[in-house]
């Protein structure tokens, strides 16, 4: 393999109408942010799936590690009183 | 990490596998299952890739304007799919650089049918119908398959191709009522596309060598055997819709199976065409190779020009 | 033929669409990269879209039994009306994204100006285009850039297709007869006048692409009038081969 620099990788956001969250759509390869928008809409929105892209290098996204799963999301799980049915009210009670 | 602490993370792999958990980009896996699927999942890239050519070769020369729009969409589609494929396989840690080198030296495999030539127009009919629907019974279960990044990209390939078969089984009908001279181009590109299709969906289960792996991670949810069967019981009843004779004398409706017997595949010919002595293997190398060569100074200069301008944009802004 | 300067007319925009569109679709599976083949495919998609529907308004105004797909592939190569530009081959990336980029920036203008025309049918047309035809025209002029800026070598291939390319330009602004005669209806572009900013337009880019205007005061035309370079010959053999080969069926 040659060293020579190849397109980046980006990652595609796309909001498919006005309302609603961007939502990853995939990736694909690009020179810069320009090209990256111009090919995630050549390549991602060709069915009208789209009304706001939004890009980024994927160098530029820090993930959480799985492994660490346990400790960053397990001790949400037992905090069910920040859940409305963690709270009894009669029956009686409409509205709320 | 010791032996015993890797079976240990081995098993806890298979259960979530079993669970119908899915297995996302970072998570833990065996080196077994990164390799099994990059395999897999990259063959599966080169062959929308290549898939591009046979049909391709009739772009320019398609008989109307409705056509012509319907096939560039569809051959568009196939640079799609293989785009969100490669994107996928990135995913495990291989760059579509490398991806494409193990294509252009012949390392890689692709999909056997797309060695075959398209000589008339109705074999685009033909591809679509028989190879699409093909296709779709090898990748519609593939929509669940565990890897996450795979099965979501299948999903959106599975919606987008089912335009595919459609287009290709519409082209074979308008032939088939036509002229009788149309009728014969229909019913000689069917007798060269039904063998082929039947090949892609694999070797026989007693010599095909991943089945049972593949079956546990769910890349493979039914055997190729079964595969072939429900083409077949599928594929037939739409050929006598439109007039179209199947090339196979042993063929007949087996009342006790409730499915189609057939006669013998010619395992020799698939062997020679995967094995690259196919009627085109060298002609699409030859093509794919052609354009990554040819548009390696376009990469270069895109690089190029994104750097400048972001030295630019610094200089500014200092 | 009541309505043959009409006629005439759509056909000479909508061949021009109808050849570039072809050349377009040469490339789909041969691209740079996949994006690229992508992004090139979408072009060319546009572009037979659009010869879609002027054809259909041809037929109509031709009032006989020809279809669309009549009229695009059974003319003979004299009666084709495009501009020599749109029919030179992709001798490689940087001429199909110069030939695309010469002929995108007029056609923006064009259809900009077409949208105000009396003809309904041709305004409604031009309305729906021209925002294919703005992003056509960003996408090669961003590869103009591209390919001047980039490295030695890709701005050497940029500069010598503009320079091969150039001597095509000029006819852009040619009038025919039926030209005039639409003109003076209300129904026609008066091309003339999109000269001065076309070239004012290119100019501005191919210096900001660092590429040389070219000097050459010798233009060649012709594609208007049916006199075509050798090229076009080949591509519609190809582009009519079917309907040729077997004419009167359907497809």
């Amino acid at each position: 393999m040659s060293n020579k620099k190849n397109w980046p990788l980006w990652e595609i956001f796309v909001r498919s109408k006005n309302g609603l969250e961007h939502r990853h759509f995939g990736s694909l390869h690009a020179a810069d942010a320009d090209m990256a928008l111009e090919n995630a809409r050549d390549v991602y929105t060709r069915r009208n799936e789209g009304v706001s892209i939004w890009v980024v290098e994927s160098k530029h996204i820090t993930a959480s590690n799985p492994e660490n799963n346990g400790e960053l999301f397990e001790p949400a799980q037992d905090k069910v009183y920040r859940h409305p049915t963690f709270y009894d009210l009669p029956d009686e009670v409409k509205h709320m | 990490m010791s032996e015993e602490q890797i079976k240990n993370l081995e098993k806890q792999f298979e259960e979530r596998i079993a669970r119908d958990e899915k297995i996302e980009p970072k998570d833990w896996m065996p080196e077994k299952y990164r390799k099994t699927h990059i395999r897999q999942m990259s063959q599966h890239a080169h062959s929308e890739i290549v898939g591009m050519l046979p049909e391709g070769n009739w772009i320019t020369r398609a008989p109307s304007l409705r056509r012509k729009v319907a096939l560039l969409a569809k051959v568009q589609d196939e640079a799609g799919h293989g785009l969100y494929l490669y994107s996928a396989t990135e995913t495990l840690g291989v760059s579509r650089d490398e991806l494409y080198e193990q294509l252009h030296s012949g390392k890689a495999k692709y999909s056997s049918i797309f060695n075959y030539p398209t000589i008339t127009w109705a074999d685009m009919g033909a591809i679509g119908w028989l190879v699409d629907g093909a296709a779709i019974i090898n990748q519609v279960p593939l929509c669940n398959t565990s890897y996450g990044p795979y099965a979501r990209a299948m999903i959106r390939v599975c919606k987008e191709e089912s335009f595919h078969q459609r287009q290709g089984y519409e082209i074979m009908m308008k032939l088939a009522k036509g002229t009788p001279e149309q009728k014969e181009m229909a019913q000689d590109a069917l007798n060269r596309w039904w063998w082929p299709s039947l090949m892609m969906l694999g070797p026989t289960d007693d010599v095909s060598v991943h089945t049972e792996q593949s079956m546990k991670w769910k890349l493979k949810r039914k055997s190729n055997d079964d595969l072939r069967q429900q083409f077949i019981d599928q594929t037939v009843p739409q050929a006598d819709l439109i007039g179209l004779t199947i090339p196979d004398p042993d063929l007949k409706w087996n009342e006790e199976r409730q499915s189609y017997d057939f006669g013998e595949i010619d395992w020799d010919e698939f062997w020679q065409v995967v094995k690259g002595h196919g009627p085109c293997n060298k002609e699409r190398m030859k093509a794919r190779v052609g354009a990554w060569e040819r548009g390696e100074w376009v990469r270069d200069a895109a690089m190029a020009h994104a750097e400048k301008k972001q030295k630019r944009q610094e200089k500014q802004a200092v | 033929m009541k309505n043959e300067n009409l006629y005439n007319y759509i056909l000479g925009i909508a061949d021009n669409s109808l050849i570039l569109g072809q050349r377009m679709g040469e490339l789909c599976g041969h691209g740079p990269t996949l994006e690229t083949d992508i992004a090139c495919t979408n072009i060319s998609l546009d572009l037979f879209g659009q010869v879609r529907s002027y054809y259909q308004y041809a037929a109509k105004i031709a009032g006989d039994d020809r279809t669309e797909d009549d009229i695009a592939m059974l003319r003979k190569e004299r009666e084709y009306k495009n501009v020599l530009l749109v029919e030179q081959p992709n001798t490689d990336f940087a001429y199909t994204i110069g030939r695309q980029f010469l002929f995108d920036v007029y056609h923006l203008a064009f259809l900009a100006e077409l949208q105000k025309s009396n003809d309904l049918t041709l305004s409604a047309i031009a309305n729906k285009c021209i925002k294919e035809v703005s992003y056509h025209e960003r996408f090669s002029s961003d590869w103009v850039k591209r390919l001047g800026d980039g490295t030695e070598e890709s701005n050497q291939k940029m500069q010598a297709a503009i320079n091969d390319l150039w001597t095509y330009t000029d006819e852009l602004f040619h009038q025919t007869e039926a030209d005039k005669a639409m003109v003076a209806e209300g129904v026609g572009v008066d091309v003339t006048q999109l000269k001065e900013k076309y070239y004012k337009q290119v100019n501005e880019l191919l210096k900001e692409a660092n590429l040389e205007i070219p000097e050459s005061k010798w233009f060649q035309k012709g594609g208007k009038e049916g006199i075509h370079t050798e090229h076009l010959g080949y591509l519609l053999s190809d582009l009519q081969y079917m309907q040729r080969t077997y004419p009167n069926m359907e497809w």
